[in-house]
């Protein structure tokens, strides 16, 4: 119980600072911000909550766009991510060619490269897919490639001796083996996932989350821009806890063959 | 199933600068149990390598059913290693199922072909349960099972019972007697426990340490006795053990 406890307390008691002080205009004289009558700088927690209510349509709209790319960026990922992990994993060639590449993927900065994607792939969902699949095929490319490699050899030898090709030993040993690490990867992609997406939004985009948040930053409307930020949150905790659950569910054979 | 003879001659291997085998000839008949027993790094296990296919020998011959080549040998040979290596995300029966599914067998059939076994061999009730809810003991007698079901003449059994405790490598050793009398096969057994090798074999070799070379041949009297008590408790036996002690000892040094 206080497992859920304790971190509730501390947000509440976190919630209701802000609360006092921005109701009271405290932060924002810390912050050196003058607020006008009838505009709010600094929201309140309740002002979020009411943004939260009274936005809710566009809200709803938009967080389906933003679910869709991520959900279809993280497929990507996934997909990319277990297919260069096999091929490096059963390629030393690959492994030594692509290796340096994937791990130099991640260097590029994705502000200066966002314009590109868009001038290559137009304005609609392409490039905050290529976005997405960019910054999340990485930890899941490395934490299966881990995972393949950890296989205990002497797994190996026994699944030879036992009439397994190449293959097999893929399918019935080395990527059950790896399904854990994979998992881990795959939580460390969703909680970037969002990132990706609203970034991709940022740069090109007349609809979804960061499409709202830019507008409502350009209006002054921070109040819904945190909401906005609220309901991203509430859908990277949804996707993040669902993967737990999965890893719980298989995390009793993670370590007994490698 | 055609028996399998197995034939070594003039086997050397090393890996780097240790020589772990040298001039090693040993033959194996068809259906015969042969204990291997020497001490600890003397080679057994690479021994048991080399003739499974792993690996080939860097002189010397392993031929296996009279064939020489790695793939011929592979294709005998069933390799239970010292650890059950059970895979934690299969049940017991289909962990038994792994040959067969390599071969190319269905799921269904390979069940269907594994179940008898495990009704065979005091494990039904645990045909379901996934590896970590058995007990040491109860692994092992997959892995044996594994490895038979993989269809192979030649069954090369790396201290199998190795990590058990006393009590239970002692029913695992009466388990496996009983396995072996009914399903005939070339076994090799390797291992460092004396009593179990003159208990389950019908011929036993003591090698040196390394480089390996055989010391002492000897031939229990009553292999594999369905009373193992009374076997190890034998006058002969005992005589049989303190032969192949002093051996193993005088090899060590």
């Amino acid at each position: 119980m206080s497992k859920f406890l304790l971190p509730a307390a501390v947000v509440l008691v976190l919630l209701g600072i802000w609360e006092a002080g921005a109701q009271s205009g405290v932060i924002a004289d810390i912050l050196g911000i003058r607020e006008s009558a009838g505009t709010v700088l600094v929201p309140a927690p309740s002002e979020i909550g009411e943004s939260l209510w009274q936005d809710r349509e566009l809200l709803l709209d938009n967080s389906w766009i933003t679910m869709q790319e991520i959900g279809l960026g993280l497929a990507i990922s996934v997909m990319v991510g277990i297919g260069f992990a096999i091929a490096m994993h059963l390629s030393e060639i690959m492994r030594h060619a692509f290796y340096p590449l994937v791990v130099a993927s991640q260097t590029v900065p994705i502000v200066a490269i966002a314009p590109v994607l868009v001038i290559l792939l137009g304005f609609g969902i392409g490039p905050k897919l290529a976005i997405i699949a960019l910054i999340c095929f990485f930890p899941i490319t490395v934490a299966t490639l881990d995972g393949l490699r950890a296989v205990d050899p002497a797994a190996v030898r026994m699944m030879r001796t036992l009439d397994a090709d190449r293959l097999a030993i893929l399918r019935r040993l080395e990527l059950p083996a790896a399904l854990p690490h994979f998992l881990s990867g795959a939580k460390i992609a969703v909680a970037i996932a969002a990132i990706g997406a609203v970034f991709g939004e940022f740069v090109s985009a007349d609809e979804g989350l960061g499409h709202v948040i830019r507008q409502a930053q350009a209006n002054l409307l921070t109040a819904r821009v945190f909401a906005a930020v609220v309901v991203l949150s509430v859908f990277s905790l949804a996707l993040f806890g669902l993967l737990s659950l999965i890893e719980r569910r298989v995390s009793w054979w993670g370590k007994s063959v490698d | 199933m055609t028996s399998a003879t197995i034939e070594i001659a003039g086997l050397s291997h090393a890996f780097g600068k240790l020589r772990v085998l040298e001039s090693l000839d040993l033959r194996v008949t068809a259906d015969e149990v042969l204990g291997v027993v020497g001490p600890s790094g003397c080679g057994k296990s690479t021994l048991l390598e080399l003739a499974a296919g792993l690996e080939d020998p860097d002189r010397g011959t392993v031929a296996v059913a009279g064939d020489r080549k790695r793939s011929a040998r592979l294709a005998r040979c069933a390799y239970m290693p010292q650890r059950d290596l059970l895979l934690p995300w299969l049940s017991a029966l289909d962990n038994t199922c792994i040959a067969p599914r390599n071969q190319g067998v269905s799921k269904h059939a390979a069940r269907e072909r594994a179940q008898p076994l495990f009704d065979r061999f005091g494990l039904a009730e645990f045909a379901r349960s996934r590896p970590n809810q058995l007990s040491g003991g109860m692994r092992q007698r997959v892995a044996f099972l594994r490895t038979l079901l993989a269809g192979k003449p030649v069954l090369l059994l790396d201290e199998p019972f190795a990590a058990l405790d006393a009590i239970t490598r002692g029913e695992m050793q009466e388990w496996l007697a009983g396995a072996l009398n009914a399903e005939a096969r070339t076994v090799v057994l390797v291992t460092h426990d004396v009593e179990e090798a003159l208990y389950l074999c019908d011929r036993v070799v003591v090698l040196s340490s390394r480089p390996a070379s055989v010391m002492t041949e000897l031939t229990p009297r009553a292999p594999r006795d369905p009373d193992r008590t009374a076997a190890v408790t034998d006058a002969s036996f005992t005589a049989l053990r303190e032969e192949a002690l002093e051996s193993l000892h005088e090899g060590s040094r």
